[in-house]
């Protein structure tokens, strides 16, 4: 990494870990969400951008990190700390499991399977059978954790400081997967499948595993995201989140670590801008936000950011 | 065996609905080689068009051409003002153009509609075929259509030299400029062509299910899986594909697995489908060259 | 002496009890700033009218005055629907925005996923627009109220219902697979209590994205069900209605209250096929022929054609908004100068039998300290083909 970017980091860690004494609760609560999403792009990226593997449907590896802790936490009493580690246990295995029979299906196909998954994710929450665990449609709420040992922290200070902890682990463990060699296999078996199963990178185990590592940021992000919005239901998990995940990366910047950021921002804050330019039609908004954001940076802000970076060098 | 008849016939009934979005999205994968996410709003817009004209007085067969006109227009409009500056862009950056699209449409027409749902009226008896229970001539004359529709666009794609030109177009953009064929046009015509059956398309379904901003968003995803599962670049599989998604969806919700899990059971099915035949039931298998 | 005592005590008792004006945040002596979370888009956009309608109606409210001479702020954030964005513009609202008291939230996922944060921060959760049964505890939630009659009152009365007229009755349930079919379910099944499995032959369900209920109404039928509980939004009302006509299934047909408009949902399905439907009601139908001519729902129809020109009458939500703004103006009106939420809740919980003329004859409003629930009065009513034609008596859930 050149020094510019360890500097630009490094900024951005001081200015990250200042935020919540400086902006108000309910901010910093929006500011978690940020950390949360970026976590799911993060795993979204890396199967989409990385490997070339589209999604549509990684909402439903979102939920499943979600249900996992809260089911923990409610039905048996786990500490919400101790619920992450096992919701991204549980996604790296289900998400592993789903790329065997995906590993057959390419492209447009395979988004059609990961979209049939995205919509039938809320039905499967809501079904019957599942109810005594998952509450049905009534959902399930849970408490908010208090910051512990007694810190001078308010409860939702000390979950930003948890959320971007964890975030900063699975970021540093994306970035190394990405320049190692297992990230090197990704993208040789997006550009060049052939070539790269000509080469020796056995294609079915690293894509499934890159379903499996994929779904378990995901899922860890799902389980950080229950725990700041103190309540999960089959109707948060909609097709229309697998939807957005997608547009934040594109947005945001495909194949690229920093565009899981840029893309946080931008669905987590451009709806609400919208809402704001209009109450009669706020998707239509929406929309055109994306429109122009694909028009004006078609490689995503990431990429835009590389561009200028470049230019600036000598 | 009474019950099984009727959900079968139901199943057709709305399997007709599924193949003839189906067939648009066919349509504009022969095209262009990307799938329409907006594809259903579009109709559905283009739909609400149709509405308006015979709100307005105008008869409905007059209505219902002057429609697929203006759907046209609009398709070929959205090609060359929304899709033509990103035609360069990553494909899944066309594709957040596709969902935005969705959306706008979407947003905007219930702004403008509002969401009550509208009756749409229908070219076709109200009194079913010999008084049968089972399909009202609507439902039947709704898969008749589709079914024109089907042999209209199979004849123009496999007989005409202007079919040839598109699907050379979008199968192999160089080879066909060298040889003439104005590309950019071609997937403006596309555009267009898929936007006019979409509308076709809206027109036949809204009698069944009433109109609302919302109507084509659930069938979007069995539209899509009939039109892959039935191999996404033959217009016949398309129709296929419908029907049986139609029919197989009534069939197990209502007798084997409940509607609980009727979505589930889909994704089942398309991923099953797909792992015996990655390219669909009529599709070609693509070869790529290494 | 005692002429300075009598002195002093006639001038302390002659001035004025001056009325304290009593605020918390979100009230002054110029506004009172009312905050709101409902669905403006995503697949539940058709509710937001009620947002755009509770708008509308205190811009008039404002227009004519105020709330004793006070300007109702009306602060209203889309929320698509989705329990985390509810959550997050819940916070917004009241952290940022400053509001007294959050009103009519929509949902009931939405609400249940702020209803701790709302009593924990002791700002009132007012008027919530759902008809699940939870709202009505102000032991433990004494900050969160409803205001329609719950779901599983009216699933209830229909059940008695059933059981008085028709005791062999087989009955076939459809409904919507989410919390609001699933409370109109239970509420029927508790009102047959034992006899539960005996009445109920067969329950179907359908998603928000199922394009058609074709299939479902098929199968009820095949189930010989003779009587029909219809828990269906207006859009899947209509479809299911028409084609329990069209497959020669002539039920008793029991329509549950969230569809009973004539103007969006019975004309749809043709006013020949709806004969017969049974539906418990609360409020005047404004396109039902038999209010045509009625003095009492005149103010609406001004209040429509002057603020909500383009909205669609016979939009149910359009006089739900309007009667249920009315609701917390009368409120309000109570709390005079004492603007603090704990009046806001106070007054909120005293409502004595107000009557608006929206709401059918005989139903009037009333809460106390122990009963949060403003409406538990429905009415029987039977669709004759042109109106519906109200029957029985005024039933409460008790």
């Amino acid at each position: 990494m050149s020094k510019r970017t360890l500097i630009a980091l490094l900024i951005l860690a001081i200015v990250a870990c200042a935020l919540p004494f400086i902006v108000s609760n309910y901010r910093t609560f929006q500011l978690t969400l940020v950390l949360v999403y970026a976590i799911a792009l993060l795993g979204l990226n890396i199967l989409t951008g990385y490997n070339g593997q589209i999604s549509l449907g990684h909402g439903a590896f979102y939920a499943l990190g979600a249900y996992c802790t809260a089911i923990l936490m409610d039905r048996f009493g786990v500490p919400y700390w101790a619920t992450i580690p096992v919701a991204g246990a549980v996604c790296l295995v289900v998400g592993f499991l789903f790329g065997l029979p995906a590993l057959r299906l390419e492209g447009l196909y395979l988004a059609l399977a990961t979209f049939a998954l995205g919509v039938a994710t809320p039905q499967l929450l809501k079904y019957h059978l599942l109810e005594k665990w998952t509450g049905g449609v009534q959902g399930i709420v849970i408490t908010k954790p208090a910051p512990p040992f007694g810190l001078p922290l308010n409860p939702d200070q000390w979950l930003y400081f948890f959320t971007l902890a964890i975030a900063a682990v699975m970021f540093i463990l994306g970035y190394n997967l990405i320049r190692g060699r297992i990230g090197r296999a990704l993208i040789a078996i997006r550009d060049q499948h052939i070539a790269a199963e000509a080469m020796g990178i056995h294609n079915a185990l690293y894509k499934s595993l890159a379903f499996g590592v994929s779904a378990m940021f995901t899922g860890v992000a799902g389980a950080l995201g229950a725990v700041a919005v103190q309540f999960v239901a089959p109707d948060s998990f909609n097709i229309f989140l697998s939807i957005v995940f997608l547009v934040g990366i594109v947005v945001g910047g495909l194949a690229s670590i920093s565009g899981a950021l840029y893309g946080a921002l931008f669905i987590q804050f451009i709806p609400n801008i919208a809402d704001e330019i209009s109450k009669a039609a706020p998707w239509a908004i929406f929309g055109v936000f994306m429109i122009g954001f694909v028009y004006l940076m078609p490689t995503g802000v990431a990429g835009a950011v590389r561009l200028i970076t470049r230019r600036k060098a000598p | 065996m009474d019950a099984l008849l009727h959900q079968v016939l139901a199943g057709l009934a709305t399997g007709g609905i599924y193949a003839s979005l189906a067939l648009a999205l066919v349509m504009i994968y022969q095209a262009t080689h990307l799938v329409n996410f907006a594809q259903g709003e579009m109709a559905m817009f283009t739909t609400y068009i149709g509405w308006s004209l015979i709100q307005a007085g105008m008869p409905y067969w007059p209505a219902f051409f002057l429609t697929v006109g203006i759907a046209f227009l609009l398709g070929v409009l959205i090609e060359r003002v929304i899709i033509r500056p990103v035609e360069q862009a990553p494909v899944l950056a066309v594709v957040v153009v596709f969902i935005a699209l969705l959306l706008i449409l979407n947003s905007v027409t219930g702004w403008i509609y509002t969401y009550t749902i509208k009756t749409f009226p229908s070219p076709f008896p109200t009194q079913p075929l010999f008084g049968n229970r089972y399909l009202s001539s609507h439902e039947l004359g709704a898969i008749g259509i589709t079914l024109v529709v089907l042999f209209l666009l199979y004849a123009f794609f496999r007989f005409t030299p202007l079919g040839l030109a598109m699907r050379a177009a979008a199968q192999n953009p160089e080879s066909s400029r060298l040889v003439g064929i104005r590309v950019g046009w071609m997937l403006a015509l596309g555009w267009g062509l898929a936007a006019a059956v979409g509308s076709v398309a809206g027109m036949m379904v809204a009698p069944i299910v009433y109109l609302d901003p919302n109507m084509m968003g659930g069938v979007l995803l069995y539209a899509f899986a009939a039109a892959l599962v039935g191999g996404i670049d033959n217009p016949m599989g398309a129709v296929v594909g419908g029907f049986v998604v139609g029919v197989l969806e009534n069939v197990l919700g209502a007798f084997v697995i409940g509607n609980e899990l009727k979505l589930s059971v889909a994704l089942v099915i398309i991923i099953g489908v797909l792992l015996v035949r990655p390219s669909g039931f009529f599709g070609r298998t693509q070869v790529t060259r290494v | 002496m005692k002429a300075l005592l009598v002195g002093v005590m006639a001038a302390t008792l002659s001035v004025p009890a001056m009325a304290q004006k009593k605020y918390d945040t979100g009230a002054n002596d110029k506004e009172i700033k009312i905050g709101n979370t409902n669905p403006y888009s995503g697949p539940a956009s058709a509710y937001g009218q009620i947002g755009k309608a509770i708008a509308a109606y205190f811009k008039m409210v404002n227009d004519q005055g105020g709330v004793n001479g006070r300007k109702i702020n009306f602060v209203s954030y889309d929320d698509s629907y989705s329990p985390p964005k509810t959550v997050e513009m819940a916070r917004k609202l009241v952290e940022q925005d400053q509001v007294l008291f959050l009103f009519q939230t929509l949902g009931t996922p939405s609400n249940t996923a702020i209803h701790k944060y709302m009593n924990t921060m002791k700002v009132p959760q007012l008027n919530v627009a759902t008809g699940a049964t939870k709202w009505n505890d102000p032991k433990n939630f004494k900050w969160t109220m409803g205001w329609q009659p719950n779901y599983q009152t009216e699933g209830r009365i229909y059940a008695k219902h059933i059981m008085a007229t028709k005791p062999n009755a087989k009955v076939g349930i459809l409904y919507q697979n989410d919390d609001y079919g699933k409370d109109y379910l239970k509420g029927m099944e508790d009102g047959f209590g034992a006899q539960a499995s005996k009445y109920i032959v067969a329950k179907v369900s359908y998603e928000v994205s199922d394009p058609t209920v074709d299939s479902q109404v098929v199968q009820l039928q095949a189930s010989g069900a003779d009587t029909f509980f219809n828990v269906t939004t207006p859009k899947f009302a209509a479809q299911a209605i028409r084609k329990a006509y069209d497959i020669g299934w002539k039920p008793v047909h029991y329509l549950n209250n969230v569809s009973i408009s004539v103007g969006s949902v019975l004309t749809p399905a043709g006013l020949d096929k709806s004969v017969g439907l049974i539906t418990a009601a609360y409020l005047k139908e404004p396109t039902d022929a038999r209010w045509a001519n009625d003095k009492g729902l005149e103010p609406f129809r001004n209040f429509m054609k002057t603020y909500l020109p383009d909205a669609n009458i016979a939009d149910n939500f359009n006089i739900y908004g309007y009667t249920v703004g009315a609701t917390v103006v009368a409120a309000l009106k109570q709390c005079g100068d004492d603007l603090t939420r704990e009046n806001v809740m106070r007054q909120s919980a005293s409502l004595k039998n107000l009557r608006l003329e929206t709401l059918l004859p005989g139903i009037t409003i009333t809460t106390t300290p122990d009963d949060y629930a403003p409406i538990e009065a429905v009415q029987l009513q039977r669709f004759n083909g042109k109106q519906w034609e109200l029957f029985g008596d005024v039933m409460t859930s008790h």
